[in-house]
């Protein structure tokens, strides 16, 4: 790190992962439902799991992108985060809004719409949290010497995810309308938006690992970003076939869906490029794994898997089903749930001057957590199949084809304790690293000399 | 080979266009497929209330209706022509849990004019337009 106000980052960080653990927790709750065990039922039942689950995901990714944020912009921008007390209150209180809602939710107070389960006047308090973080970094950005694609890119990814988020919160009588636009901000958050924060992040890494020319990278960062918003605007279509809306949207829906996964390739392409590319070596291997690792998996999760779904005439018999889990999975983990943690693997050592750089546990948390991912991404496609095949093709009752797939979610089971026993290494390898300080302004330079 | 402005147009240049031509779809959607297709003239105030009700108690968090929702328990577009008033009523209105095939759901203990509610909402549902949506099983067995 260059700058002191960098350290913010760590916290936000640390946040991120204690919320994803507890967002495992509530899968486990979930996966055991789903095998017939559901003792919890009366504390808590599976609504109250999954909109848990699902929020604590949204809540870490973004924790995760604003402390890449917090320490990406200063380094870009050449200027200390303009006010760091008022990024440390705006994480403290982003974390009482999860909290409260989380509460809530164990209390049946929601507003129960597929991830904008949060209640109205908590929705609030988001808006105001968001704010105030896009202008710490924006008066940083102002103040900075240089502007540069990088950071452009990033911080328009950020603007629009929260002009995005307001569709979200008008009240509309009819259930089509509601999910028409519920739509443009999930959809247009995670297979636009989102994306722009990532190609950033991506392209910050590529430059401070493979040493590849700035100019290079930003150019291609642009292409990516630029088949990620031809693709991914249109690409909402498949999400409003079978809601009450014109047929028009099976074509234009399913064209542009197919050309989603250029983007990811694109992006999968340019990173392993750079990497064959560069001629610096960086010491910090893990982070060269994460980075080309989220490059490759964001392509086969969200990119393949989700093309293996999206075509109409597949789309009308594995909609609604768990098939849609099998892409989610693999999907918001491969391109959010890694890049995130390939952001904190390489800034660890550079915000708290250990070298730590290539260790077991590090190796084990990479290799466990993706080996278990994957597995669970099997395991939830062999019950979604069978399950659309017995209930939606041959149209055995709901309940009898749950108890014919039980099996399958046994072997998710397992699979998501390799994936927790993975994610657990890399939280034990993350307090190994104890807390920012001063001493590791200039480390990675330092590092890179030696 | 492309230059970097090249990229930065191509960026903004697709992004504007493929942005225009999706509020124009939009707009379309909803200025002309919403009446036809979901029969707004039928959103009484009890469907509205059906549909307070079936988001305040996250119904979706296990349900999904037009496929939309979590996949714990059954589609329920269909449900009124499916399973009839009296089913859903009795579901709804159980004080100990609900729990076809052992599968529990949460005992809401609704009133009888709040299960008329949600059962006005389904219906409401069950009778919008989907393009086909759900599928009918087609494998003979």
């Amino acid at each position: 790190m260059k700058y002191q106000s960098q350290k913010v980052a760590y916290w936000f960080f640390a946040a991120a992962i204690l919320l994803l653990s507890l967002q495992i927790v509530y899968g486990f709750i979930m996966g055991f439902a789903h095998m017939g065990y559901d003792g919890l039922h009366s504390v808590i039942p599976f609504n109250t799991a999954r909109a848990v689950h699902t929020n604590l995901l949204v809540v870490w990714i973004l924790l995760g992108f604003m402390g890449a944020a917090y320490y990406i912009i200063p380094e870009e921008a050449q200027q200390e985060l303009v006010s760091v007390k008022l990024a440390y209150i705006q994480l403290i209180s982003f974390l009482l809004v999860g909290v409260v809602a989380i509460i809530g939710y164990h209390l049946n107070y929601w507003e129960g719409r597929k991830f904008l389960e949060i209640p109205r006047p908590l929705d609030w308090l988001v808006v105001v949290n968001v704010l105030t973080f896009l202008g710490i970094i924006l008066a940083t950005l102002y103040k900075g010497k240089k502007r540069t694609t990088t950071s452009l890119v990033l911080v328009m990814g950020l603007v629009f995810a929260a002009l995005l988020y307001l569709p979200g919160m008008i009240w509309f009588d009819n259930q089509t309308m509601d999910s028409f636009f519920r739509w443009w901000v999930v959809h247009l958050w995670v297979e636009g938006v989102w994306e722009l924060i990532m190609g950033g992040i991506l392209a910050f890494l590529l430059i401070k690992l493979t040493g590849v020319d700035r100019e290079v990278i930003e150019k291609w960062l642009y292409v990516i970003v630029g088949l990620t918003f031809l693709s991914g605007i249109l690409g909402t279509g498949h999400h409003y076939y079978y809601i009450g809306v014109g047929k028009i949207w099976l074509i234009v829906g399913g064209i542009f869906s197919m050309l989603e996964p250029l983007a990811f390739l694109a992006m999968a392409l340019f990173a392993v490029g750079m990497y064959r590319k560069g001629e610096k070596k960086h010491p910090n291997k893990l982070a060269l794994y994460w980075t080309l690792g989220t490059a490759i998996l964001s392509f086969t999760g969200a990119g393949l898997l989700g093309m293996a779904h999206t075509l109409p005439q597949v789309n009308m018999y594995t909609h609604g089903t768990l098939v849609t889990a099998m892409h989610g999975h693999l999907a918001f983990w491969g391109a959010y749930g890694m890049i995130v943690f390939s952001f904190i693997t390489y800034a660890l050592p550079n915000l708290t001057g250990r070298k730590l750089y290539d260790t077991v546990n590090g190796q084990l948390a990479y290799w466990l957590s993706n080996i278990g991912m994957l597995g669970m991404t099997a395991a939830f496609g062999v019950a979604g199949v069978a399950q659309v095949y017995l209930e939606r093709k041959t149209g055995l009752e709901f309940g009898a084809v749950q108890q014919e797939i039980e099996v399958h979610f046994f072997v998710l089971v397992i699979n998501a304790t390799l994936f927790a026993t993975g994610i657990t290494m890399f939280i034990v390898e993350f307090f190994r690293f104890g807390k920012p300080n001063d001493e590791a302004l200039g480390f990675e330079e330092r590092m890179q000399k030696a | 080979m492309l230059s970097k402005s090249q990229a930065r147009t191509f960026f903004l240049g697709g992004t504007i266009i493929t942005f225009a031509i999706f509020l124009g779809l939009s707009w379309n959607s909803l200025s002309n497929d919403v009446p036809k297709q979901t029969n707004p003239q039928n959103l009484n105030e009890q469907v509205v209330r059906g549909k307070h009700l079936w988001e305040s108690n996250n119904c979706m968090g296990c349900h999904t209706i037009f496929g939309e929702g979590a996949y714990y328990a059954p589609e329920l577009t269909k449900v009124f022509e499916r399973r009839g008033e009296g089913y859903i009523k009795a579901a709804l209105m159980a004080k100990t849990p609900w729990a076809p095939r052992g599968r529990k759901m949460v005992a809401y203990g609704f009133s009888d004019a709040e299960a008329a509610d949600l059962v006005e909402f389904f219906k409401w549902v069950g009778e919008v337009d989907l393009n086909g949506f759900p599928p009918k099983p087609d494998v003979s067995r």
